[in-house]
């Protein structure tokens, strides 16, 4: 998009600027929130998944401090065209983020149980490698969203993809867990709930991508993507471990 | 399966007007450049843009309006139902009986209310008996929404109304000689909001029965009322289109500009 002229009433620029600042700041705090989830489960430190669970609460005020700017942007400017689709897509970003930062504050809570109980080899450093690309995701998504940089948007709603396929060999991995030893079912089960809100929270990063693809183009991108998230139609497990194939593509 | 919601599609409505390179000019000034528009039937379209566009210059060419300046010149074609009303043989009086047209300023003639309406219905001898001018001038009245306050005093003079009543009665006087197109001129540039709320939901009922033409400063009174939005820019014609899109997804960099408040 090219550098948009000012509008006439200049105060009407600044409350569109500052009501997407509020949305970076709410990234970063987002942002931080995945990669200090993931850093407790696996360092085992209670206190910084205590402080993730704490500073959830700074992002759900956020949010509503984004949704007041906007319902009154809209009450008295009654924005138009690209400045419509700046508040529109703005509102939907920040209750996106807030789910990602639900889903953060999940995993810290489920950290804490975690720490009580003996560690399942391996399981770590893939939930690691999982956040790290769910945060990447996202810093791209918000990235592509201050640029407008529909290229950059694109790639993530693809790259989403990755993420599904590493939700689905994590979640073939604790089943096998678990029937190797019932012992494990109880951390498993936090883990692979883990894991889902992972996967979810790379949903949402792809839903902020699209918003940015809106919010250039004024059309929402065809539903036509890649999608790998397929152990909601699985059937389990073989009883040797081995995988049952799924013949339907999602 | 279930449908998709998107699947309900714009009604399509036929072309009342159809303009085809269309030129005005006044005297050596080139006012308008080449317009192409299609104006549909039983649709409010609005013309919008900056002051001295030519939105005004188009639509008072519907009508010819334009005849009464001497220095003015209109090239092109503009065909009502297909028939071009610059041709030699279209008297412009019928055709204003035609294309009603609505001013910014509520304009009653200096006379009662029932003689505001009845006006027209006389010299286009649409009535035979006093109980047919009766019938036309309380039907007209009705479709103006001003009916119920008017009833009781219809010998009243119209200039004793208020703004937005005498606006209606205007309103009213043009459709009194049951036009198929009415064009409005900034009809609410001079009311306050309420009497622009009601000429709003008065030109949403007019839809029904004609083709709509509004030239409106507001756009955001473009947006309430229109199906169909024309902007116009240094006597072009940028972007012409639903009005939906206009005000969500423009196409044309200088309709942005200027929906949005910009510096354009």
């Amino acid at each position: 998009m090219t550098e948009q002229k000012q509008h006439i009433a200049s105060a009407f620029d600044r409350d569109l600027e500052a009501i997407q600042a509020k949305i970076m700041k709410m990234g970063g705090l987002v942002e931080a929130a995945i990669l200090d989830a993931s850093q407790s489960l696996e360092a085992r430190d209670e206190e910084l998944a205590e402080k993730v669970r704490k500073g959830d609460a700074a992002i759900d005020e956020l949010e509503e401090m984004i949704n007041e700017d906007a319902a009154r942007l809209i009450a008295l400017r009654a924005p138009t065209a690209s400045d419509l689709r700046v508040v529109l897509s703005v509102m939907k970003i920040a209750a996106n983020l807030e789910r990602i930062g639900d889903y953060a504050k999940n995993m810290a809570k489920r950290t804490g149980v975690l720490v009580q109980m003996s560690p399942i080899p391996g399981s770590h450093s893939s939930l690691r490698r999982m956040a790290r690309e769910v945060e990447r995701q996202l810093q791209d998504a918000l990235d592509a969203y201050i640029r407008r940089d529909v290229a950059l948007a694109e790639d993530v709603i693809q790259r989403d993809l990755e993420i599904d396929q590493m939700y689905n060999a994590l979640f073939r991995e604790f089943l096998t867990h678990m029937m190797e030893d019932p012992r494990n079912i109880t951390a498993c089960m936090h883990l692979h709930f883990i894991a889902k809100n992972n996967e979810r929270m790379g949903d949402h990063a792809t839903s902020i991508a699209e918003q940015v693809v809106y919010l250039v183009t004024g059309e929402t991108p065809d539903e036509q993507r890649p999608k790998q998230d397929k152990t909601s139609t699985d059937l389990g497990v073989a009883p040797e471990g081995s995988y049952v194939e799924n013949s339907k593509d999602a | 399966m279930y449908d998709s919601p998107k699947s309900e599609t714009a009604v399509q409505h036929a072309i009342k007007i159809a303009a085809n390179k269309v030129q005005v000019y006044y005297g050596d000034t080139h006012a308008i450049k080449d317009v192409d528009v299609r104006i549909e039937d039983k649709t409010v379209t609005a013309f919008i843009g900056p002051s001295g566009c030519g939105k005004s210059t188009f639509l008072r060419t519907l009508n010819r309006m334009n005849d009464t300046i001497d220095i003015c010149r209109v090239e092109g074609e503009i065909l009502l139902d297909g028939e071009n009303i610059y041709d030699k043989r279209v008297d412009p009086v019928q055709l204003r009986a035609k294309v009603g047209m609505v001013f910014q300023k509520p304009n009653p003639f200096p006379k009662s209310i029932y003689d505001n309406i009845a006006y027209g219905p006389r010299i286009h001898g649409l009535a035979k008996t006093k109980a047919d001018l009766d019938d036309i001038v309380e039907k007209s009245l009705r479709r103006g929404a001003i009916w119920n306050e008017v009833k009781d005093r219809l010998h009243a003079p119209g200039t004793g109304l208020s703004g937005g009543q005498q606006q209606r009665l205007c309103i009213a006087r043009a459709v009194a000689t049951e036009p198929e197109v009415l064009l409005m001129d900034e009809p609410c540039s001079a009311l306050d909001p309420i009497a622009t709320g009601q000429v709003e939901e008065l030109i949403d009922e007019l839809r029904e029965s004609y083709s709509v033409v509004i030239v409106t400063h507001s756009m955001q009174q473009a947006a309430r009322v229109s199906q169909k939005t024309a902007f116009f820019h240094l006597g072009n014609l940028v972007e012409f289109g639903e009005t939906s899109q206009i005000f969500t997804n423009p196409k044309d960099p200088r309709t942005e500009s200027y929906i949005t408040g910009r510096i354009g």
